[in-house]
């Protein structure tokens, strides 16, 4: 079942409307609805095209938290082989928001860390809505040491509305694990490439992004902070989050201007919950592409290119 | 610069604020309520002369305290690009900045300055909560690099004060980035086997903790100052219950191992002393012991 966003009301409508005539024809072997049926099937192919050429961003917040986009898990079942995942943060739990762990990425060995929001009530509770906590990070520090020590290149898979804000959270140092986390990215001598698959929200984002490779999905978002947050923050009203999002440039297609993300990675139309097998296929592609630009470089010259292409960042705005 | 000056600039320097703050304007206490004379409260680095309270001190003000003799040269950070984003919210960016410098006299958010403190050369960088919440942005990210870059060009450790609300929404995703680009200037320091010693002062939260100012060798933090990655509110309407006394208060973080230690700001300037000197293997520092001078020789040289 398709589940249908606020802004693609008009084409649940027309989509409904086609499937009711199908019902009934198959329910009365004389109608022939066909024609019918396939005149609504082009003209919501069109709509669904018209609606997601040009996006809004609140529009884009709302495809990049879609429940049927494609999750970490998903991309790992279906880009990894050999997936063996690893846990613990060797100090006080497992985090089940960051899945991490060895796997092949076309044969070759590789770390691969994610946050995982779930995908129904029961996994969304035990990921925690793919907020993670300090031990999450940890464990991911633990990884990317681990991927340092071998050799073994990193794939990291961003989707979290940020670091869980809770008491034990914050009692076991939130901040300190995402600070030692984004600066291991920086210190790690092998590739680190950092694919935001649905939301990046904030510092929790940042700690496994600091990538020598960032990409992003088409409708995915990367933001300081979520233009719910920022509205209530700044316009004193979170209801202008419309507002919000357009002013804090959180798009893929506004980073890639502003040299944040080297790259934005296409989805099918309709976004990446209407052709979830196309979408990790695609992200796929760009895990090898990016890989291979890195595969071979030293140790050193990945590291000082990492710092380089960070202490850049910023230089340059908008323009006019 | 000699052992005389050191001496004697610190009593100049004092006469001139002295001159700079009317004796007869009184702020209250915001924690125990007493009525202090801004005089008063600035000799004792705007500590509540009743309470302990700490309140709110500029960079600037914090620096004429911390360095020998009040003497400081202040290191250039480059600019960068105004208003990157053209953002607009109820306000234009360019519009809260300008009343920002102009409330506060300063440029942006954060001083970075080089000097001794007790004969010890260093370089600090010192947030400023007054200058729209401290928040971070690009030229917070480039005062910390041009800070670790001068401390490692001297080879001098880094003191960093911390105070910000967190990040700078004006700059939105440029600002996430100071995270990275911040931490980029931690691991030089890192690398060069330099100190870096964090101050936390209140309030230090959001994404400001979760890169630099959580990054310290030494961390230490200003007594009840607010450290945190997500405020208290945000929490308490996530999980719906009430938070415990003191929660994400330095003492708090203390007893929870987050910190090295909590230390009154008037014993700051000789812990970092002390604390400095042991990791650059210096000799103790020695107590100025020598003779007050008179307070007319020293106006005297002052002219
Ligand atoms: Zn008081």
């Amino acid at each position: 079942m398709t589940t249908y966003l606020e802004f693609e009301k008009p084409l649940a409508e027309i989509e409904g409307k086609a499937e009711e005539l199908r019902v009934l024809a198959r329910q009365n072997s004389e109608m022939d609805v066909e024609k019918e049926a396939a005149a609504l099937d082009k003209k919501a192919a069109q709509l669904l095209n018209d609606l997601y050429k040009d996006l809004t961003p609140w529009r884009k917040c709302q495809v990049a938290r879609h429940p049927n986009r494609p999750h970490c898990k998903d991309y790992i079942d279906a880009l990894f082989t050999e997936f063996t995942p690893l846990a613990g943060d060797r100090n006080f739990a497992d985090d089940h928001a960051v899945m991490g762990g060895l796997a092949r990425f076309n044969d070759q060995p590789v770390v691969v860390i994610g946050h995982e929001k779930g995908h129904d009530t029961a996994s969304r509770i035990e990921r925690n809505f793919g907020m993670a906590r300090p031990e999450g990070y940890r464990k991911a520090v633990r990884l990317m040491d681990m991927a340092d020590r071998f050799g073994l290149p990193v794939v990291s898979l961003i989707d979290t509305p940020g670091a869980y804000p809770g008491k034990g959270a914050e009692e076991r140092g939130q901040s300190e694990a995402i600070a030692r986390s984004t600066q291991k990215c920086l210190q790690i001598g092998v590739p680190l490439v950092s694919i935001i698959i649905g939301e990046g929200g904030s510092g929790g984002a940042v700690a496994f992004a600091t990538g020598d490779r960032v990409a992003m999905l088409e409708h995915s978002v990367y933001s300081v902070i979520s233009p719910e947050g920022c509205a209530s923050i700044l316009w004193k009203d979170a209801e202008k989050m419309r507002e919000a999002a357009e002013a804090l440039r959180l798009t893929a297609q506004d980073l890639k201007k502003l040299e944040v993300i080297d790259r934005i990675i296409k989805e099918p139309v309709g976004g990446a919950q209407r052709d979830r097998k196309g979408t990790v296929a695609a992200v796929g592609e760009a895990i090898a592409t990016m890989l291979k630009e890195l595969n071979g470089k030293s140790r050193k010259d990945l590291v000082a290119a990492r710092r380089k292409k960070f202490l850049a960042m910023g230089s340059k705005g908008l323009g006019a | 610069m000699n052992w005389i000056s050191n001496y004697v600039r610190p009593k100049i320097n004092s006469l001139f604020s002295r001159r700079d703050t009317p004796e007869n304007l009184w702020t209250k206490c915001p924690e125990c309520g007493s009525m202090l004379f801004h005089r008063e409260l600035a000799d004792n680095l705007n500590v509540c002369t009743n309470c302990d309270h700490h309140m709110a001190i500029t960079p600037r003000k914090r620096f004429e305290a911390l360095f020998d003799g009040g003497i400081f040269s202040e290191v250039k950070v480059p600019d960068p690009i105004t208003d990157p984003l053209h953002f607009r919210d109820q306000k234009k960016y360019p519009d809260r900045m300008k009343s920002a410098q102009k409330s506060t006299g300063e440029k942006e958010a954060m001083l970075v300055a080089e000097g001794e403190i007790g004969r010890t050369p260093v370089v600090a960088a010192g947030q400023d909560f007054s200058f729209m919440g401290g928040s971070m942005g690009m030229y917070v990210g480039n005062a910390i690099v041009a800070a670790a870059e001068r401390a490692v060009k001297l080879k001098r450790p880094l003191i960093l004060f911390s105070a910000a609300g967190g990040a700078r929404m004006q700059e939105g995703i440029l600002s996430l980035m100071q995270m990275p680009r911040t931490t980029v200037a931690v691991e030089m320091l890192r690398e060069a086997n330099l100190p870096y010693i964090v101050v936390l002062t209140h309030p230090t939260t959001g994404g400001v903790t979760a890169s630099y100012a959580m990054l310290g060798d030494v961390q230490i933090a200003e007594p009840n100052a607010l450290i945190c990655f997500a405020g208290p509110r945000v929490i308490e309407q996530t999980i719906r219950e009430k938070l415990p006394e003191g929660f994400q208060r330095a003492e708090y973080l203390l007893d929870h191992g987050m910190l090295d230690r909590v230390t009154h700001r008037k014993k700051l300037r000789e812990e970092l002393i002390t604390i400095l000197r042991m990791m650059m293997k210096l000799p103790p520092a020695v107590a100025g012991d020598l003779p007050k001078p008179a307070e007319e020789d020293a106006a005297a040289k002052a002219k």
